[in-house]
């Protein structure tokens, strides 16, 4: 073997030292290299995306933002101050006239409080389930899990609370409360429904096959309107079952059936190896499943649950066929106000840019949990 | 097959201390298994005695994976008797719990817990089966990874581990649970060359302390080294046993020679 030279140095095999990489590799210029430039097709890919945020993103700031009206009591007034300013742009003081209404629904006004501190109870709640450093975070669970309990009476009242009925709900405040019990509560129904559908009780499998089967087989919008006016057929004469209740029951069990079946897909993927390790050092079945199994399945599933949570969270809006006043509800009623008629482009990008947001936010967080739980290679 | 009796290293391969006691830990009586109609297990009998140490071998196919499988329940048996440890192997779950917790075993692909540490993975089962505080599952997990020799991983993911590391963290795993009987299903057909005779240095170990096992292996240099019987199966039968100089040097049946002959000639 021969000395390797480099630089006119001469090194002895063996003692060949650690060089760093070439400058043109490092760095933001190397970034650059390597991602956008590295080849003629990378090089056109570049320029057309370059050209096409020059045409899209000015524009859409412009009337976004820099032309927009912000204040003023009708249309006529934005129109009349965006004529001076001689630009068209958004008129966001519609949206600014009717915040309250998007956000609280018909809540009566004099308690719009208990939804405010709802909400903040539920940022509270939500803190330890999906952060696992919280301080004394087995502590703080117990909270989490009293905290739908305290939520529901602040939102509905009794016990000492004035009683506000449920066809008051509207606006963000519907959407959440419909997509995060929807989500809270399809969970643990749709793992259920998947452990079922493995079962070796044939007649727990089929009961999980047909219901999963069914839901599935059926569209959302026609569960809701049998929860608006089917369900009573089959409850005994003269009960009366609140809208809501029927609404978040409907989508729970929609929900769920989906979720069986991307979990299902999750625990296809244990190798059966797992569970006969498992049972081989005694531990009990739903044991195997709560330590070994689901932990794994379910971090394989997470791209499928949250896929799932996201349809869910934006079908809420489907609620408006049966005369609830989601967002776009709210949106639709404002529109019918002479005042400020023709301004549906507003409310629909104000409603979209506010489940964006929160789609988003599910979407990174689901991101960032998967890159948490890798463990292997 | 990789066999060479060099691997077996010579301070190690020190047998006298292992005894065999007169008690019974294992009887199988006239055991059948069907996989549907195919037949896999056909009349099993056989009595394993405190502290013996019985090699398995037969071509693949022949059952013996399956057979020791039956010993804790992996497999379900449909006719005959098996009892370990005067425990009756029924579809009574107390006894398959009881009998559990008395045997363990080992497998061909590890079967580590992915998801948990290496440490998790051994005090699991002593802090839910055995209902020990997490302390003292970890200080006995700790105890049995210095025995394999790789307490300094205990932190690690099984990812993160060679085979042959993995796999005495297996063993490791097992023994945490204090079992009588050990079974190994092929511990080191899936590793490489060069690790096989650390995995097998941690079973010679166990063997000379007394472990009741029964391994399915072909590694018939540790069969020479520690085995007290070597059982050689084929078709789901036990065709011949016999300790293991016998059994290597005057083997009786066809089937055997011809086995043998098959894995030792290269």
């Amino acid at each position: 073997m021969s000395s390797v030279v480099e630089e006119g140095k001469t090194y002895e095999p063996g003692t060949y030292p650690d060089l760093p990489p070439p400058p043109s590799t490092v760095g933001i210029v190397g970034w650059v290299r390597e991602n956008l430039l590295s080849s003629t097709t990378n090089i056109v890919i570049t320029v057309l995306t370059l050209y096409f945020l020059w045409v899209i993103l000015p524009p859409s700031i412009n009337w976004l933002f820099l032309n927009a009206v912000f204040e003023g009591a009708s249309r006529d007034e934005c129109r009349a101050i965006m004529r001076e300013a001689g630009a068209s742009g958004a008129c966001w003081a519609f949206i600014g006239h009717r915040f309250e209404l998007f956000v609280y629904g018909f809540y009566p006004v004099e308690e719009r409080w208990r939804v405010d501190l709802s909400f903040i109870l539920m940022l509270a709640a939500i803190v330890p389930v999906l952060w696992d450093k919280t301080p004394q975070r087995g502590k703080m669970m117990i909270g989490s899990a009293l905290a739908p309990f305290v939520i529901g009476w602040l939102l509905i009242g009794g016990f000492g609370l004035e009683t506000v009925p449920t066809d008051k709900f509207g606006g963000f405040m519907l959407t959440l409360v419909i997509g995060v019990t929807g989500i809270v509560g399809s969970l643990p129904l749709g793992i259920a429904l998947a452990l079922g559908r493995q079962s070796h009780l044939p007649a727990l499998r089929i009961v999980c096959v047909v219901f999963i089967e069914f839901i599935r087989g059926v569209p959302l919008i026609t569960l809701l309107f049998v929860a608006s006016t089917m369900l009573n057929y089959f409850l005994p004469p003269g009960t009366t079952f609140d809208l809501l209740l029927r609404v978040l029951i409907m989508v729970t069990l929609f929900a769920a059936a989906y979720l069986a079946e991307v979990v299902r897909g999750g625990l296809q993927a244990i190798p059966k190896g797992q569970i006969e390790a498992a049972d081989a050092m005694g531990l009990k079945y739903w044991q195997s499943m709560r330590l070994i199994i689901l932990p794994q399945a379910l971090k394989i599933s997470i791209p499928g649950i949250v896929n799932t949570f996201i349809g869910l969270y934006k079908d809420t809006t489907l609620v408006i066929i049966i005369g609830l006043f989601d967002p776009l509800g709210v949106g639709r009623a404002s529109l019918a106000d002479t005042k400020w008629q023709g301004l549906s482009t507003e409310v629909y990008v104000f409603v979209a840019i506010f489940f964006f947001v929160s789609c988003i936010a599910m979407s990174r967080y689901s991101l960032y949990l998967e890159k948490k739980l890798h463990t292997g290679h | 097959m990789s066999t060479p009796e060099a691997e077996v290293s010579p301070e190690t391969s020190d047998t006298s201390k292992m005894q065999v006691s007169d008690e019974v830990v294992i009887r199988i009586k006239d055991m059948h298994k069907w996989y549907g109609a195919f037949h896999v297990l056909k009349n099993i009998n056989l009595e394993v005695n405190r502290g013996e140490r019985i090699v398995i071998c037969g071509p693949s196919g022949s059952g013996k994976s399956t057979m020791i499988r039956c010993i804790n329940r992996l497999e379900e048996h449909q006719q005959g008797d098996i009892i370990v440890d005067d425990v009756e192997l029924t579809n009574d779950l107390k006894n398959i719990d009881a009998i559990r917790r008395e045997v363990g075993m080992v497998f061909q692909h590890f079967n580590l817990f992915p998801h948990l540490t290496v440490l998790e993975n051994c005090a699991l089962a002593p802090i839910w089966v055995k209902q020990q505080p997490r302390a003292e599952a970890e200080a006995t997990a700790m105890k049995y990874l210095e025995r394999v020799k790789i307490p300094e991983q205990a932190d690690k993911f099984p990812g993160q581990l060679s085979g042959g590391q993995q796999q005495r963290v297996a063993i490791a795993r097992s023994l945490c649970m204090n079992p009588r009987i050990m079974l190994f299903d092929e511990p080191t057909s899936a590793l490489d060359p060069e690790m096989i005779k650390e995995v097998l240095d941690v079973m010679i170990e166990l063997a000379q302390e007394g472990m009741t096992m029964l391994c399915v292996t072909h590694e018939m240099g540790f069969a020479k080294t520690v085995a007290n019987r070597v059982i050689f199966m084929d078709g789901g039968e036990i065709i011949e046993q016999n300790e293991p100089h016998e059994f290597f040097d005057n083997p009786q049946h066809e089937r055997t020679q011809l086995f043998l002959s098959q894995i030792l000639a290269h």
